[in-house]
This record gives C-alpha cells, sequence and structure tokens, in this order.
C-alpha cells in the first residue's frame, strides 16, 4: 500500500520542487506570503523608540525617586550624602512632622493648616469658576446673542494679560469690597481668573454638539435653563472632567494669589510649603521639606489618576469630534 | 380654506448676504409640500424660519391662520424631524418622546397615553426602555417621527429625514412616511435634495435655487413641464439633454441646431413664443433607440459611447456629430461602445428654454 502511493507521487513530488522558485505559482497554491505581515520585534528602529523613551522616563522620575527616598531616610542617613541610595532604615517621622509639627512663623502646626485653608480655597473656586463658565460657554455656543462675539472676544483677550498687571487694582477692589484678606477673596479672585480658559474650554466643547439637539429642544419647548440642565450638562460629562482637573490642579498649586490676597493664618498649603522649605533658622530638615513636598502634591496627583481616562476622552471630545 | 401655513414676502439677510428673497408660499391643509433643490438652496433656512429657529429679517409667518412670526418654536404648534435624528442621548426612547409634554407641563396620565399612541403608529413599542446609542439608524429616526408625533401638532417639518441611512431603508421608511401622511392627513413640509423622494412623495414640489422657489407644481407638472431650463435638468436622471441651437417661428415653427433640423408643430407653445436662439431639451427616457427609433419624426446616426446596463432598462451615451446624448432603452439591449445606433425622438415631447432667460417657450 505504501510503496504503491510513492510511486504515484513520486513525479509529483519532482514538480513541486521544480515549482518552489516559481513565485506566481507559489500564490496560486497558498505557499506564498499569506496573513499578517510579520514583524520584527529587535528592529533598530525599536531599540531607538524604546531607548529614547527609557532614557525620558529615568530622566524625569529621577528627581521623584529622591524626594521619595529622602523623604523616607532619618537625618543621620542623609547626611552620608547618597542621595540616590534606598533607606536603610524606613522612617515615616518626616511625613508625621511635616503634616502636624513644622512650623511656619508663628504656628507650628505643619502643613494641615495649609491643608484645609487649600481645601477651602480651592474646592468653592473651582465649583463657581466651573458653573459659571459652562453656563458662559453654552450660551455663546448656543444663544447667538447681540454682542456675543465681541463679548467673546474681550474674555479671551483677559486670557492674556499677564496676572501681574492686575494684581494691584485687584487689591484695591478687595478691599474696596470688604474681602480682602479673606478666603471669600481668594476665591473670587480664582472665579474670575479661571472664566476665560474654562469659558473657551465649555464654548468649544458646545459648538462641537450637534446643533440639531439644540434646536431639537427648543422645538420641544425647553428653555435657556432647561437645555442647559436636561439635554446639554448630561452630555458634557468628559468636558467637566477635563475643567475639573485644570481647575483643581490651577488652583491648588497657586502660589501668587494666595501670597498676596491673604493673611498668614489662611495662607495655601503651597504658600505654607514655601514657608517651611525657605525657612532660614535652625538645621535644614531635607527629610521634612521633601515629605511636605510631596504632601502638597498629593492632590493634583491623585486627581490626575483617578480620572486620566475620562481626562483623555475629554480632551480628545473638545479637540476632534467636529 | 385658509391655508394651514402662508409666508408673505419672507426675507432672511445674515448682514448683506440675503438667504431668502421675498418668498411667498401657500401650503394647503394636509397637503404633503417638498422644499427641493441642492445644497445651499435655501430649503433648510426656509425650514428654519417655519420652525421658528431662525429670526427671519422681514415678512410674516402664518400657522393655521395665526400670525406666529414672532412666536417661540414651541408655541408653534410644529413637529420637526432632524437629519441627524437630534434624539437626546442620554434619555431613553420613552424620555425622549416624552420630554416636550412634560416642559408643556402636561398631566402624567395625558403624557403616557400620547406615547403609547405614538409608540403605537410607529411600532416602536418594545424599544421605549432603550437609550438612542442602543437603537440602529431607521429605529431612530423612527423615535425623532415619535417626537414630533407625540406633539399632536397640524404642522410636521422634515429637514432631510433620510439622508443618514443607507438606500434600502431609506427605501422602506420613505413608504412609512408616505403611509403615515395618508393616515394622520396634516400638512408636511419635507426637505430633501433627492429627487426619487421629492416625486414619490410630494403633493406639490417647490425646487428652490438661490433663495428662491424656481417652480412649485405638482410632480407631474414638474417632470413635464419644467418652468426653466434649471428645474428641467434638476429633475430627471440622467440628466435632460439639451440642444443649442435657433428657433424658427417664420412659417412653421422648427428648431435647428448643428446635429438636426426638425419641425415643432405638435409642441404646446407659450403664447408671444418669437424665434431667436434657444434651448431644446428631450428626456433620455423619451429618445428612443433601435427600432422604435424608426417611428419618431426626428431621427438621427450616432454612435455608442458608453453603456450604463440597470437591469431593467438601459442608459446610453451616444456621440452624434460634437453632442453627447443619453438615451433610455428598454430592458437589456445587446449595445457595446463605438457601435452605430440609431436613435429618434418626438419634438412634442421635448421642452423649450429662451437661451437669454432660460425660460419655457
Amino acid at each position: 500500500m505504501g510503496k504503491c502511493r510513492d510511486i504515484e507521487h513520486a513525479p509529483l513530488r519532482a514538480q513541486a520542487e521544480t515549482v518552489l522558485t516559481d513565485y506566481a505559482a507559489q500564490s496560486r497554491d497558498g505557499t506564498g506570503p499569506r496573513g499578517r505581515k510579520p514583524k520584527k520585534r529587535l528592529s533598530g528602529r525599536n531599540i531607538m523608540i524604546y531607548g529614547t523613551l527609557f532614557v525620558v522616563s529615568v530622566y524625569y522620575l529621577l528627581p521623584l525617586w529622591v524626594m521619595v527616598v529622602t523623604s523616607l531616610k532619618g537625618m543621620p542617613e542623609i547626611r552620608l550624602g547618597n542621595i540616590f541610595a534606598p533607606p536603610v532604615e524606613i522612617t515615616f517621622e518626616p511625613w508625621v512632622k511635616a503634616w502636624s509639627e513644622a512650623c511656619t512663623g508663628l504656628n507650628c502646626d505643619g502643613l494641615s493648616r495649609g491643608f484645609w485653608n487649600s481645601v477651602r480655597i480651592t474646592v468653592p473656586s473651582a465649583l463657581f469658576s466651573i458653573f459659571i463658565a459652562s453656563v458662559n460657554g453654552y450660551a455663546l455656543a448656543n444663544w447667538r446673542f447681540k454682542g456675543g462675539e465681541a463679548f467673546f472676544t474681550i474674555l479671551i483677550f483677559g486670557a492674556f494679560v499677564p496676572y501681574q498687571v492686575m494684581l494691584y487694582p485687584m487689591v484695591i477692589l478687595l478691599r474696596e469690597i470688604g474681602l480682602y484678606g479673606s478666603l471669600a477673596g481668594l476665591v473670587l479672585v480664582h472665579t474670575v481668573f479661571g472664566m476665560p480658559i474654562v469659558t473657551l474650554l465649555f464654548r468649544n466643547y458646545f459648538t462641537s454638539l450637534p446643533e440639531e439637539l439644540f434646536k431639537a429642544a427648543r422645538v420641544d419647548g425647553a428653555g435657556f435653563w432647561g437645555i442647559y440642565f436636561r439635554v446639554m450638562l448630561p452630555m458634557s460629562l468628559p468636558i467637566f472632567t477635563v475643567a475639573m482637573i485644570i481647575q483643581i490642579t490651577g488652583i491648588w498649586n497657586d502660589f501668587l494669589f494666595g501670597t498676596v490676597f491673604t493673611r498668614p493664618n489662611l495662607y495655601p498649603m503651597t504658600v505654607q510649603l514655601n514657608n517651611i522649605v525657605n525657612s532660614v533658622q535652625g538645621v535644614k530638615e531635607y527629610n521634612v521639606n521633601m515629605a511636605a513636598t510631596l504632601l502638597t502634591g498629593l492632590v493634583p496627583l491623585a486627581i490626575y489618576f483617578a480620572s486620566g481616562k475620562l481626562f483623555v476622552r475629554g480632551i480628545a471630545a473638545g479637540a476632534v469630534k467636529g | 380654506m385658509q391655508p394651514s401655513i402662508a409666508i408673505k414676502d419672507l426675507k432672511l439677510a445674515f448682514g448683506a448676504v440675503e438667504v431668502l428673497h421675498d418668498l411667498n408660499l401657500d401650503v394647503g391643509q394636509g397637503e404633503f409640500l417638498v422644499l427641493l433643490g441642492s445644497s445651499g438652496c435655501g430649503k433648510s433656512t426656509l425650514l428654519n424660519c417655519i420652525a421658528g429657529l431662525l429670526d427671519i429679517t422681514d415678512g410674516q409667518i402664518f400657522i393655521q391662520g395665526r400670525n406666529v412670526t414672532w412666536e417661540e418654536p414651541s408655541d408653534r404648534g410644529i413637529g420637526m424631524v432632524f437629519q441627524s435624528y437630534a434624539l437626546y442621548p442620554q434619555m431613553t426612547v420613552e424620555g425622549n418622546l416624552s420630554f416636550g409634554l412634560k416642559n408643556a407641563g402636561l398631566p402624567k396620565a395625558e403624557i403616557a397615553e400620547r406615547v403609547a399612541r405614538a409608540a403605537r403608529v410607529l411600532q416602536i413599542e418594545p424599544l421605549l426602555k432603550r437609550k438612542p446609542a442602543a437603537l440602529s439608524g431607521g429605529q431612530r429616526q423612527r423615535v425623532a417621527i415619535g417626537r414630533a408625533l407625540v406633539r399632536d401638532v397640524d404642522v410636521f417639518l422634515f429637514d432631510e429625514p433620510l439622508s443618514n441611512l443607507d438606500a434600502k431603508l431609506r427605501a422602506d421608511l420613505r413608504v412609512e412616511i408616505k403611509q403615515l401622511h395618508q393616515q394622520l392627513e396634516n400638512t408636511m413640509i419635507y426637505v430633501t435634495h433627492d429627487q426619487v423622494e421629492a416625486m414619490t412623495l410630494a403633493d406639490r414640489i417647490a425646487i428652490m435655487k438661490g433663495g428662491k422657489i424656481m417652480q412649485l407644481g405638482t410632480p407631474k407638472e414638474i417632470y413635464n413641464r419644467p418652468a426653466n431650463r434649471y428645474v428641467a435638468e434638476f429633475i430627471g436622471s440622467p440628466t435632460m439633454n439639451m440642444l443649442d441651437g435657433t428657433l424658427d417661428m417664420e412659417i412653421a415653427p422648427s428648431f435647428s441646431c448643428d446635429i438636426a433640423t426638425f419641425a415643432l408643430g405638435e409642441y404646446g407653445f407659450a403664447p408671444g413664443t418669437v424665434s431667436g436662439p434657444a434651448w431644446f431639451g428631450i428626456r433620455p427616457e423619451h429618445v428612443e433607440s433601435g427600432e422604435a427609433a424608426e417611428a419618431m419624426p426626428v431621427q438621427l446616426d450616432t454612435v455608442i459611447d458608453l453603456v450604463e446596463p440597470l437591469g431593467s432598462d438601459t442608459l446610453v451615451r451616444v456621440r452624434a456629430g460634437g453632442q453627447l446624448l443619453w438615451a433610455r432603452a428598454n430592458g437589456q439591449p445587446d449595445l457595446s461602445p463605438r457601435q452605430p445606433l440609431r436613435i429618434g425622438f418626438d419634438p412634442a415631447r421635448g421642452h423649450l428654454f429662451d437661451r437669454q432667460g432660460d425660460i419655457r417657450l
């Protein structure tokens, strides 16, 4: 049986061998290239790409590494001078001290006071500015009112005026309305200065939504607020996330307004951090400084981590959708 | 009987740009009017003016005898269906249908009843709890129609409602809209750029160009007696053949151009027609070929240039002199390019247009 098959197929096999170099025939009988093109893992291009990415991320992450390890070391260990070395003995003492004991001026209750001040500044400022700006953006995008374009131009112009120019007039303004030196005054300042960029953000987002939706809602008898709350708001989660992140991180990280418009017992966390780090008396406690800095940066960091995906989606929605 | 919608001297200008010029239009009770034109002709703009979504510059709009020129869209007694459906994405189908009624402050029982009735008419009852994202294109458009339906209004406005659908679904929904109109018997204004939709749906068609109505008439009138060259070339596919020549009215009316000269004895002239340069138009479906051509008063020997078989019939482009002409042949004749072909037509079925004003003669 086996022998018989051999005899029969011998000429066929010989034919197949001669055909191997015949590419046309290859593709005809399916032995030629087929399916997905194979990719080389270790090509020169890949080495270049991943190598560059690696170097850049190390360059970027190294300072963070130094901060984290230093904040976990005791002072004697820091004095040895190996700033890149991981801590031999992990201690959370510096963190506790930074949070509740470090001295700034007369107060020695650490960053906690600044943290709560910052919360009391950031939350209302972000909420007010985002609410007002979203209504602005919605009105500008959908309700073409007389002077709307001019208003928008002025607002955008406002975004390019350096803050320093407006500091002194703002101080006088706040003094006149009796809000200078109070948290409410600072909240007002943040709300006003956040207005141009956040309004622009919202206007562009609402412009990108289909206009017919707005028309349909008008035919359905919804008014200005009805359309805003029941049609536009539910569709705007991504852009609200973006605005939240921009405003919360921006206001949290603010230093200039915090120093200018408040009194020492109301200083936000950033100002207090500066005062701890730059205090000139006594020994420089590097570990406490590092811990304090990390604590201050923790809030924006947490927000980025928590909303990363939505943030990207919101940015993309504002930018691409036409 | 008073017209359902009356538009008087409507003018719309954006700054110095006039989009609609002194437009007058009456739509009868229960009439299905189609606004037809290529993009940018002002048809959607006119619809938006009627709906109250655009503030007009001058003129008046009456709906059911009421002057609604300054009324809000929701107070005009209209329902509107948009091209992109414009369903509220975060609401269920039921929420979409009841949104307008809630805004109007109707009692709950009444809302539920109307939603149920609209859902029954449009056969979307199983979809009521779904969100628009979970619907197909045809279902979405049905919900959009339902949103106009629940409002219990006399006038429906459609803004290219089928343009986003694929060809098959479009034909299906077209039939459904026509049935809906026969069932509801309310006034409908329907904007489209699709001549098939216009011809099949309309009681009357208004063909628009540059913010003006070029012709207003029944589909038959528009097809058989186009008022001007624009209308003649807009309706019909492939486009009407146009011959550039001279009309001679001296002894017996005749038309001569570079490829033929023929008498126009049977043609129904407009009164006061005089000799002069003119266009002679003839629709491809009125150009006979092969044996049928032999019986025609005017015959031409041509060469086939291009053949487009459609199954039911065949489109042939032929070359006569320097001219390319389209003819529609019945069935599936055996034709191929570069073959000679005899074509013929009856001048009485043609259309003559003045060369200056493109007006029908």
